[in-house]
């Protein structure tokens, strides 16, 4: 049996104090929320703290919040299953509930929280492996080597953005709160991550991100796209959300971001410019699909060909863009 | 930093049993399940959330047991397969299993039976669509899917 | 022991109707599988349990230069530890690939080729102990691909024997005139294949428990074949096989990647004999893909001539199988990539050529289908290509060469019962197939297949029956005890139920005991398709004897003939069970009733390589399967799969189902995403998230249509259904795209992208098709020339 290396378990009695216990423990301290990511990375050595601090019990985490604005607060304990039963925020944020419930499978979405989703580690088939398999290959620069392994020339880790919820956060416009030993402050989650696999989140160490700040939905309609090999399970391998306003049938404002194409969230919203003051038509969404396509970088570190890949990300995007304007949330996109 | 402690004191409930167990806090609840408490039903195929066979209910929810630290499950209830049913009558869930041939080698059973019965509580009636959906992330290598289908079903219909 | 008096009767439903066999009973082990009661082998917990782990290479071919496991005896809780120094000697299921050793000291051949084993109190303590021991090792130049292992090596062969170059084993082999056919041909077409590997993915890990006492050691292992691992232990531990006893534990999933003995088994074995403790070893999932012996990477080639009217004249076909580090059921694989073409279709003249070479990757070995899914998917392209081409219907082209009952193949295979035209008919009927409708994206493909029911030959020589069987009959109730293993495909319901058709019981009557070479005689094990025709012949005898001496009682008590005798509803006669027991054992004492099987001795030629095909029956299946394809996308949806599959006649009906929907199933996940692919010498995906397994959400429909044709000599006209049913799901896929967009994709799995490149092809004007693009040359040796069987023994 795969089993956890040992380490010590702490349960702060706020998010304050976790932050706490986090600056006290330095690099040897994790938190952990449902687990999910980071309990099967260390039974494979991936990652070897000495300290977990636990947040599940954190009652303060598990709220969702109407605000005075119109939009809502989701607290980081929040699991998918619980976004993905929200009456409101399912009415209010479709492509970001939808995201929440294509995470992996049901009994995962329901430890699986979504802070840790915004959080997720990014993902490697070079990286992702037990000790002894990297042990075998090489280790590589994101846990005990120093080179990429699927890109040996690059300075960088490349490890894939992995969160389905990142993208559609992004894409609406979404901020986070963070919690450190300093006080608390709000980023925007397009701001959360950065683009180098190993050190893919910009919060500081000792910050625990304590809540999803979802604006006001003002007209926004959203949608997440997810590729993978079979409909469970899998984390995605091209993920794409968007997002629209429109003014009766002519696109107001439309914010797309890629995930899974490189290290960090993609936000490719400026290709989109081109289906502004206009109504959506084939030739036009397909153009502007091939352009959102473009920094898309998927390389030989994850299922499915990365040809392929690349190619789907253009079709994700047409499918997310046609996905946003419709206006139920059960009937499919595309004019007939 | 401070000494990691290889054992601490676990207040539970299993099937209906308050348990106040000494666990190593940096065990899993699939192993104190099997190994402390010698409940063999709970299957174990990766320990790493990929196949679904170490499932339990927690709360009455479904979770994978390998990536659950016992810390997570302090003062909940926990039901595993020995759980289910009454005595030596079958639930349901497991009659239904029987009697489509929704069991083969048995190894992903107690883990679907759990899935379906967690499914069933919540959703007297699912559709088809919601049954593949509720069990998606619980593999089977010996049935194709079809027959488990089948019983949860038949035991949805029993149920009503 | 009473010995039997008569041969019981063969006559496959002997007067009046079966109240069991044929209907769709529960299993016999269903309540507790659904309670959790079952004890796999690792729920299994003996006093003073000790805890194995293995440290394997983690090079992929390397010399071993040094183990130094002198760190771990100071570690606290470490019991034993093994190098390859205590296992020396070497082993393999084939007798002519005995090329393992349970710890290798010399040389590494594969990623997770194990080096050494520690036993300690518990897995955390051994893998530590593990990760403690010092190997230093050489590295060799790694064969990582077929065409690599055919030139000469830069350092040196991965094995001492075989060869040329990587080369495990050749042949050649010539039925008919094959020239002599292509000359005649009106058409000819040539077409190359691949077929990736894939592993069977049980969802129980392999494990392990010995226990050694009182000169009797016993092992509990999550095996297929006990007797086989039971005769490995004797050879390696240098023990007598009356010292050993294995058992066959509750089996979480096997489809032929529990039927080597391994490694851990062998280890434990000795640990427990060392320490004195019991010991106990699971594999984890990543071991679990290392031991492997799944299905083997096949490149292929094939071409055939066919008449005007469709007819085929002649075809040759060659197959190079990527055999990984091992030997295992190697040399068996490779002759199966030939041997049943004929089963199907009558090939006037055949030719075969095949290679199976040695790389440094996880052993390939059987998988569900054993050799012949890779065929099978070439073939049944490759005539849909002709059909294509020559302008006929695909299913009528292979009506016009379909095999008839009771004839010969040109390879001397027996064929007996024979459905194929009638799975052909249901599954076209109920399918639609030759009436569909098209719309774009939308494709139908179907294919025909058949299987085995059993191999006709043991895997070691010799002349005993393949299966034995004793029923014990006391006031303690009714005993079976047989060799036959339970893996999950209902064997032991079977066998209950055979014996309780007999006897006028229940199944759930009959107590049990299979798969346990200590207390019940010998069965080969659960491969081959072959328990039901088998062991269920064999029991039936048992049980006709054991009701002739009840039936032979009361008919004295009743003062009638024992022919008057009704047996059934737990009486025999006026008498009830229990009575006409005790009433036996007044007369005879202790009761007891044997049968066994051995298959015929005509089933196949006398040529060199002539033991691999033969079997006492064939099952027939064909396939239609429905999807849509997206065209820019290449995702498939899978619509619906109706299989119809000449099962002679079902013994359980709800066990038939699950068996073909079970079938369906792994052949849809070979032909859609399964793979066992490798990068740098290491195992890509060794994970339940990397390696893509179907979940519930890319099942589709299925549709089970059984045809019985009654076999003659399968019980009460029974036939395999094991692994028949998953062999045409995978071409009718391909052929399914095929009709969807007009390309091929000549490889196994469909993937997404291959379709993609496929259409791009297609786009820039080239052949619509993914695929190899060419055959290596292969050292084949002389071609061996055998004569077909004469036109009298052709028509049985």
């Amino acid at each position: 049996m795969l089993r956890l290396p040992r380490f010590s378990y702490l349960r702060p009695g706020s998010a304050a104090e976790a932050a706490q216990l986090l600056a006290e423990h330095g690099s040897q301290a994790r938190l952990v929320a449902g687990g999910t990511d980071l309990l099967p990375k260390m039974k494979r050595g991936q990652v070897e703290p000495e300290v977990l601090v636990g947040l599940g019990h954190l009652g303060e985490l598990r709220q969702v919040r109407a605000r005075d604005d119109g939009g809502f607060d989701v607290g980081a304990g929040v699991t998918l299953s619980e976004v993905g039963a929200h009456p409101q925020l399912r009415a209010a944020y479709r492509g970001y509930v939808r995201a929440s419930a294509l995470v992996s499978s049901p009994a995962l979405r329901n430890a699986g929280t979504i802070g840790g989703n915004l959080c997720v580690d990014t993902r490697c088939n070079y990286y992702d492996m037990s000790y002894e398999w990297r042990q075998a290959v090489g280790f590589c620069m994101k846990k005990d080597g120093d080179i990429c392994r699927v890109a040996p020339a690059s300075a960088t880790c490349r490890a894939i953005a992995s969160s389905d919820t990142a993208p559609v956060a992004i894409a609406l416009g979404a901020s986070v709160v963070l919690v450190g030993p300093e006080g608390e402050r709000e980023v925007p989650v397009a701001s959360l991550y950065q683009d180098d696999g190993q050190f893919y989140l910009t919060k500081a160490d000792d910050e625990v991100l304590v809540s999803l700040r979802l604006p006001k939905p003002d007209g926004w309609r959203s949608s997440y796209v997810k590729v993978r090999s079979r409909d469970s399970i899998d984390f995605p391998v091209v993920g794409v959300a968007a997002a629209m306003k429109m003014t009766g049938p002519v696109v107001e404002a439309c914010r797309i971001v890629l995930t899974a194409v490189g290290p960090q969230p993609l936000d490719v919203s400026g290709a989109a410019e081109a289906l502004l003051g206009r109504e959506l038509d084939d030739a036009a969404v397909e153009e502007v699909a091939l352009q959102a396509a473009k920094p898309a970088r998927p390389l030989d570190n994850a299922d499915l060909g990365y040809v392929w890949r690349k190619r789907m990300t253009r079709i994700a995007i047409e499918q997310a863009i046609w996905e946003a304007r419709t206006t139920s949330s059960t009937t499919s996109s595309r004019p007939a | 930093m401070s000494a990691i402690v290889s054992s601490e004191v676990l207040r539970l409930s299993v099937n209906g049993h308050d348990r106040e167990l000494l666990v190593k806090p940096y065990s899993t609840l699939l192993e104190v399940l099997r190994e402390d408490l010698r409940l063999t039903g709970t299957k174990h195929g990766c320990e790493a959330g990929e196949c679904g066979a170490c499932m339990v209910l927690v709360d009455g929810i479904p979770k994978l047991s390998c990536l659950v630290l016992p810390a997570q499950v302090e003062g909940a209830e926990v039901t595993t397969i020995e759980g289910i049913g009454d005595g030596s009558d079958l639930h349901p869930v497991q009659q239904a299993f029987i009697n489509r041939g929704a069991v083969q080698c048995g190894y992903c059973t107690p883990a679907m039976v759990l899935a379906a019965k967690a499914l069933l509580d919540a959703n007297p009636a699912p559709s088809r669509e919601e049954i593949k959906e509720a069990l998606a992330g619980n593999l089977c290598r010996c049935t194709g899917y079809v027959s488990i289908v089948e019983a949860v079903e038949e035991a949805g219909m029993a149920l009503a | 022991m009473r010995a039997a008096t008569t041969e019981p009767d063969r006559d496959p439903s002997p007067g009046g109707e079966l109240r069991l066999v044929g209907k769709p009973l529960p299993r016999v082990d269903g309540v507790a599988k659904v309670k959790g009661a079952t004890a796999y082998a690792d729920d299994i917990e003996l006093p003073g349990t000790l805890y194995c782990k293995f440290l394997r290479s983690h090079h992929p071919h390397a010399r071993v230069l040094s183990v130094d496991t002198s760190a771990v005896s100071s570690i606290t809780g470490v019991a034993a530890v093994l190098t390859g120094q205590d296992l020396p000697t070497k082993y393999g299921i084939m007798p002519t690939s005995e090329d393992e050793r349970a710890l290798e000291s010399e040389k590494v051949r594969y990623v997770g080729d194990p080096v050494a084993a520690v036993a300690a109190v518990d897995e955390e303590t051994a893998l530590a102990a593990c990760r403690a021991i010092r190997v230093e090792y050489e590295p060799l130049e790694a064969i990582e691909s077929i065409e690599q292992a055919l030139v000469p090596p830069v350092d040196e062969p991965i094995h001492d024997y075989g060869g040329p170059a990587n080369i495990h084993r050749l042949a050649a082999l010539e039925f008919g005139e094959v020239d002599d056919g292509f000359a005649r041909a009106d058409h000819i077409r040539e077409d190359l294949f691949f077929f990736e590997g894939n592993t069977h993915l049980p969802m129980e890990q392999h494990s392990s428990i010995a226990v050694d006492v009182g000169d009797q050691l016993t092992l509990w292992s999550s095996t297929q074949t006990p007797h086989y691992v039971h005769r490995t232990l004797s050879r390696v531990l240098h023990l007598p096989m009356g010292h050993i006893r294995v058992v066959a534990a509750p089996h979480g999933g096997g489809f032929g990647g529990k039927t080597d003995p391994f490694s851990h088994e062998i280890v434990v074995c000795k640990l427990a004999m060392l320490t004195g403790h019991p010991v106990k070893c699971t594999l984890t999932r990543e071991e679990v893909f290392y031991a492997h012996r799944g299905r083997h990477p096949v490149l292929m080639w094939v071409r055939t001539g066919v008449s005007s009217d469709g007819k085929i004249l002649a075809m040759h076909f060659r197959t190079a199988l990527d055999g990984g580090a091992y030997g295992s059921y190697g040399p068996a694989s490779m002759l199966y990539t030939g041997a049943l073409q004929t089963t199907t279709y009558d090939i006037p003249a055949y030719r075969f050529e095949g290679v199976r070479v040695f790389t440094n990757k996880a052993p390939c070995g059987p998988k569900r289908g054993h050799g012949t899914p890779q065929p099978r998917f070439a073939l049944e392209v490759h005539l849909d290509k002709i059909a294509e081409e020559i302008g006929v219907d695909p299913v009528e082209l292979r009506r016009r060469n379909y095999v008839k009952p009771y004839t010969r193949t040109v390879n001397w295979l027996r064929i007996t019962s024979c459905g194929i035209e009638e799975v052909t008919d249901r599954v076209v009927e109920a399918s639609g197939f030759t009436r569909r409708t098209r719309r774009p994206g939308h494709g139908m493909g179907f294919a025909v297949s058949s299987y085995m029911c059993g191999a006709g030959l043991p895997i070691y020589w010799n002349n005993m029956p393949h299966t034995e069987c004793v029923i014990q009959v006391s006031r303690g109730g009714v005993t079976l005890s047989c060799g036959a293993t339970e893996i999950g495909q209902g064997s032991d319901s079977v066998l209950a139920t055979v014996a309780a058709e007999e006897l006028g019981l229940w199944p759930n009557d009959i107590r049990l005991v299979t798969g346990d070479t200590g207390l019940a005689p010998v069965d080969l094990g659960s491969y081959s398709s072959r328990v039901t025709f088998m062991a269920g012949n064999a029991v039936r005898d048992a049980a006709r004897r054991m009701r002739e001496i009840l039936t032979g009682v009361a008919a004295e008590k009743m003062g009638c003939s024992p022919a008057e005798i009704e047996v059934r509803d737990g009486k025999v006669g006026e008498l009830a069970f229990e009575d006409a027991v005790v009433a036996a054992q007044e007369r005879f004492g202790a009761l007891s009733t044997h049968g066994s099987y051995t298959p015929p001795s005509n089933l196949g030629g006398s040529f060199k390589g002539a033991g691999v095909g033969p079997s006492p029956s064939y099952s027939y299946s064909a396939a239609v399967v429905d999807l849509d394809v997206d065209p820019r996308s290449g995702e498939l949806h899978l619509n619906k799969v109706w299989l119809a599959h000449d099962i002679g006649r079902p013994i359980n009906a709800l066990a038939v189902k699950g068996q073909v929907e079970g079938g369906v199933y792994m052949g849809l996940g070979e032909a859609m995403m399964e793979a066992q692919a490798y990068r740098h010498g290491l195992h890509k995906q060794p994970s339940m998230l990397d390696y893509k397994s179907p979940t519930f959400l890319e099942m589709p429909e299925v549709e089970t249509i059984l045809v019985e044709t009654i076999d003659p000599e399968g019980p009460y006209g029974a036939k395999e259904v094991g692994q028949g049913p998953l062999l045409p799901v995978i071409p009718a896929v391909a052929s399914a795209v095929h009709d969807a967009l007009g390309v091929w994709v000549d490889e196994v799995p469909v993937t997404p992208d291959k379709i993609m490149r496929a259409l791009d092809a297609k786009a820039k004007g080239r052949d619509g098709r993914f695929g190899p693009k060419s055959f290596p040359d292969v050292p084949y040796p002389t071609m061996v020339k055998v004569a077909p069987p004469d036109a009298a023994a052709t028509a049985l």
